[in-house]
């Protein structure tokens, strides 16, 4: 009796130790690496601020930097009263006419690139799914292309096609679209690789050829779940596109830019009030949807 | 025995039995052909409004050939002064990564206490906090870093700042569903043996939730690694500056180099974080 308490004293004893020595390592590399990092992006550099009687003075960057921030902030917001609150969102929203143009077209161009990631996206899947590939130069080739189209940033496409195509919503369109299929054909084909194999049997047996099984045996397996993500892209589609300006490929970015470099600081606050508007409602109607589709296949 | 096969009349005298086992009805049909004709026409008008003309498409196509072209053969820094520049733009590009991901880690973590169901029993603080979640949630990060750019100058601390802040709301969410989706029986426990409700936390909570927390951070990170590209191309730090600067100057060699030199980074990441991830949630699943 007392040797297995004994026993279990040495092994509980022995685990404790074994979790302390993990705890530390893992403390100490963190660490390490923070004041590493830390270092490297400037996060203790101490810099010169003028103080309010005009002397100079040393400070922490961060520090230093807040008030401004602060500052800056305040700046953007605008100017309103209760007593004459129409006229004073007039004039904050005095650009609207541009604005509501340049939002459609951003809402525009994430349902173009959407199309075009879900066409590119959904016709890789296939190869790229580890059950269905034709063969495995097919599954290599097509895996590689999706992963290349989703690691390169959308803003990095746009800068290169905003120089071959020129600048306007049709590189945003290329550029968004591009990382919509490799972002999208990865998904896809890892709802492929979940499906029941059994269909595919059936209208293997009755003698179709692989175009066949995966329009009969494949494609209405995954619809649901293809709605599904490609819904769910749509939002963040939406969210892209309204940056993508930024570089001159369309939408409301380009406005963040005028503003910014203008200085129109209340234009840059109804710019944001208009994107998160947006894409609020787009979600929520989005969420809807999905939810319906998703009810619909419980359901059937 | 009788050879029975299905002959074509069969399947006109089923077809007429029964027209709804093989059609859709009227209504159905009708919506469906009006949803087509609607997304189509959408399509086509978004076509023709953005200016997709075959010419246009072609000389962009030819433009696109030549730039990818420069592709082949790579380009091969020999200089070591010019080499360490970009290895110092990826360096940086990674440190905010971690940095971001690590700030917003350490400050998501007590806030998604505050909005979990299991741990703050105050309905309307734990509401107010989960809108907080989404508001922040809801900032561009491109966007936070054109701010922060303004109040802390050019450079990479702008950019951890923004990846830190956009992603304090998503780690909050995320940590605060995490933390309700444990098992109560845990807590119990504790709770039985004369426990507090911080050991609770500590002892039943924490355990349970630990695995998960790493692995949404771990996600989050490899994300932060691909994102983390595009901030310098605002100028907040990092190989993006340099890639953006290159493409200005039309050095396409250069910047497809710099393109391969990103995607081996993220996919170096990708596995460094794959091993952390076997060596840490495999244990712990198994120890705890």
């Amino acid at each position: 009796m007392t040797a297995a308490i004994l026993a279990f004293e040495r092994d509980f004893a022995e685990q404790r130790r074994r979790e302390r020595l993990t705890f530390a390592i893992v403390t100490l590399v963190l660490v390490v690496l923070f004041l590493m990092t830390a270092e490297a992006s400037n996060f203790f550099k101490i810099t010169q601020v003028t103080l309010a009687d005009g002397s100079r003075a040393e400070r922490w960057v961060l520090g230093a930097g807040l008030p401004r921030l602060g500052e800056y902030l305040a700046k953007t917001i605008p100017d309103l009263n209760w007593a004459t609150l129409g006229g004073d969102i007039a004039v904050w929203f005095a650009r609207w006419r541009i604005w509501a143009e340049l939002l459609l077209e951003t809402v525009l161009i994430a349902f173009m690139a959407t199309v075009l990631g879900v066409v590119g996206g959904f016709v890789l899947s296939f190869p790229a799914a580890r059950n269905l590939a034709p063969n495995r130069w097919a599954l290599w080739l097509s895996r590689r292309y999706l992963e290349i189209a989703r690691t390169v940033p959308e803003l990095v496409f746009a800068l290169i096609f905003v120089f071959c195509f020129g600048v306007g919503p049709m590189a945003g369109v290329l550029a968004i679209g591009l990382h919509t299929a490799g972002a999208l054909g990865k998904l896809y084909s890892e709802a492929n690789e979940n499906i029941d194999m059994r269909p595919l049997d059936g209208v293997k047996a009755a003698g179709g050829s692989w175009f066949d099984q995966i329009r009969y045996g494949v494609v209405p397996q995954v619809l649901p779940n293809i709605l599904s993500y490609t819904l769910l892209r749509f939002e963040i589609n939406v969210r892209a596109s309204s940056i993508i300006g930024y570089v001159g490929a369309g939408g409301l970015g380009q406005e963040f830019r005028t503003a910014m470099s203008y200085q129109e600081y209340t234009d840059l606050s109804a710019l944001f009030v208009i994107i998160l508007v947006t894409v609020t409602v787009i979600d929520r109607a989005s969420e809807r949807l999905r939810h319906r589709v998703i009810g619909l296949e419980g359901r059937a | 025995m009788t050879k029975q096969t299905v002959s074509a009349h069969d399947i006109t005298q089923a077809k007429a039995l029964h027209p709804l086992a093989f059609r859709a009805p009227l209504k159905v049909r009708l919506r469906r052909i009006g949803l087509w004709v609607g997304f189509v026409g959408l399509f086509c008008w978004c076509l023709y409004d953005f200016g997709f003309s075959t010419q246009r498409i072609w000389e962009g196509l030819g433009r696109l050939g030549r730039v990818l072209s420069f592709m082949f053969p790579p380009h091969i820094w020999t200089e070591w002064r010019e080499f360490s520049e970009i290895l110092k733009g990826l360096s940086e590009t990674l440190s905010m990564a971690f940095l971001g991901t690590l700030i917003a880690a350490v400050i998501a973590l007590p806030l998604s206490l505050l909005g979990a169901k299991n741990i703050n029993r105050l309905p309307f603080l734990r509401f107010g906090v989960r809108r907080g979640f989404d508001f922040i949630r809801a900032f561009e990060t491109l966007i936070l870093a054109l701010i922060f750019i303004r109040a802390f100058g050019l450079g990479p601390l702008a950019g951890v700042l923004a990846i830190a802040v956009s992603d304090i709301g998503g780690f909050a969410k995320l940590y605060a569903e995490a933390i309700e989706n444990t098992s109560k029986k845990p807590v119990e426990g504790v709770v039985a043996s004369g426990g507090s409700r911080t050991q609770s936390i500590r002892f039943a909570v924490m355990p349970q939730v630990m695995p998960v927390l790493l692995s949404i951070t771990l996600y989050n990170l490899e994300s932060n690694v691909r994102s983390g590209t595009i901030l310098g191309i605002v100028g907040a730090g990092g190989i993006g500056f340099l890639l953006a600067d290159r493409i200005g100057a039309y050095r396409w060699d250069e910047a497809w180099s710099i393109i391969f030199l990103i995607i081996a980074m993220v996919y170096l990441i990708d596995w460094l974080s794959g091993l952390i991830r076997a060596r840490f949630i495999g244990t712990w699943e198994g120890t705890r």
